[in-house]
């Protein structure tokens, strides 16, 4: 699987989590206040230099993530040129970048198990309320061990798809595929419930 | 309980997987794939309150940093991209999707839920994703519906699959269609 994470280890790995996306949240709510092309430069420029201050195999998958914007901003770009309002269209097209960089930064440089420590401290509410996050939690796990089963499993049905039939594999194979999700949904649950389930003993 | 839960856990990593298998990249080098397809098929096999939970679960694996998004998109980034409209409408639309299929029980399943994907997955998701793109790209509501257009064709033709799936579905394990089998446990 193509990972998201940065390939090098940077300071920011050791900040806490919670404060980065606080700080992301505030640094993004604050991009649209910014109407000035110089000011949204500057700040695009700072963002660059933080890109850049971990190396230079940082920066480049870091900016490689960003590509998918490219369409966009030429949109944009091309648009505003032909309006005849350039400054507006710079704008935006900064504030784009600049925000979906920040946000890049932040999932760059956060391990999945600081991002899920988030998760369990914001769902303390609701253990104080006496919903059981634990769902959540064992939902979250199912999903991450269950994607790649899936995945595995998508491909062996098109194999033998491509093994019986000249013809590209259609929409059709999605019904088997739906299939065997809802039969191992059946046996994880049982095995789940098998083991304990999900209520704790004391309160049966 | 248990099924519920593994059942909302399963659709989200088929959305995942509905994402990441082999697909066509059509203009703007926005991926053309299955994902929204995932998006119908958990509304109108769970429900209304389990589908809009699966898709939750699976954006907040996407947040969390998952590549699961088609292309293997994924992160914080893509919540503040220009389609991140889209992201925020399609829970809304498996719930929708779900809401109809529980409730319009006299037309045939098949029908039923390829109409409620055409409201939820179309209608819904684009009201969504329109008014997404209008925030990030500072357009109005037609220029923004201008750049999506393109994708509505396709996805015309995923809700009258996801039709048609959720009626065979139904026909093979009629107690896993949580929308309609009235074991609620």
């Amino acid at each position: 699987m193509i990972s998201l994470t940065s390939p090098v280890r940077t300071r920011a790995h050791d900040w806490p989590a919670g404060a980065k996306l606080a700080g992301l949240c505030l640094a993004s709510a604050g991009l649209f206040f910014v109407t000035d092309p110089l000011a949204q430069a500057a700040i695009l420029g700072a963002v660059l230099v933080l890109y850049a201050l971990p190396g230079w195999l940082f920066l480049v998958s870091g900016l490689r993530k960003l590509r998918v914007l490219w369409p966009f901003v030429a949109v944009v770009l091309v648009w505003h040129l032909w309006t005849g309002s350039a400054a507006q269209g710079a704008v935006i097209v900064m504030r784009l970048v600049s925000a979906v960089a920040l946000a890049n930064l932040v999932t760059m440089t956060t391990r999945l198990s600081d991002m899920i420590a988030v998760v369990h401290r914001l769902t303390a509410p609701l253990r104080v309320l006496g919903l059981p996050s634990r769902a959540l939690e064992l939902a979250i796990a199912l999903v991450i061990r269950m994607t790649p089963v899936m995945l595995a499993k998508g491909q062996l049905l098109a194999q033998s798809w491509a093994a019986r039939s000249p013809r590209r594999t259609s929409w059709r194979i999605v019904l088997p595929f739906a299939l065997v999700a809802l039969d191992d949904a059946d046996h994880v649950a049982d095995a789940l419930r098998a083991r304990g389930g999900l209520t704790p003993l004391e309160e049966r | 309980m248990e099924k519920s839960l593994v059942l909302v856990a399963i659709f989200a990593a088929l959305i995942a997987v509905l994402g990441l298998i082999p697909n066509l990249t059509l203009a703007f080098g926005v991926p053309i794939t299955a994902q929204n397809l995932g998006v119908m098929l958990a509304g109108a096999v769970l429900g209304a309150r389990r589908g809009g939970l699966a898709v939750l679960l699976f954006l907040l694996l996407v947040a969390l940093g998952l590549p699961l998004l088609s292309g293997g998109r994924g992160g914080l980034g893509v919540f503040l991209s220009p389609s991140a409209g889209f992201l925020v409408g399609y829970p809304v639309a498996a719930f929708v999707i779900g809401l109809i299929v529980e409730r319009w029980r006299s037309a045939p399943l098949g029908l039923v839920a390829t109409l409620a994907s055409l409201i939820g997955g179309i209608l819904v998701t684009y009201a969504c994703g329109v008014v997404g793109m209008m925030i990030a790209l500072d357009k109005t509501a037609v220029e923004a519906l201008g750049l999506v257009l393109i994708f509505i064709p396709g996805d015309v033709i995923k809700s009258v699959v996801a039709g048609l799936l959720t009626a065979s579905l139904f026909k093979a394990r009629p107690a896993s269609v949580l929308s309609r089998s009235d074991d609620r446990g």
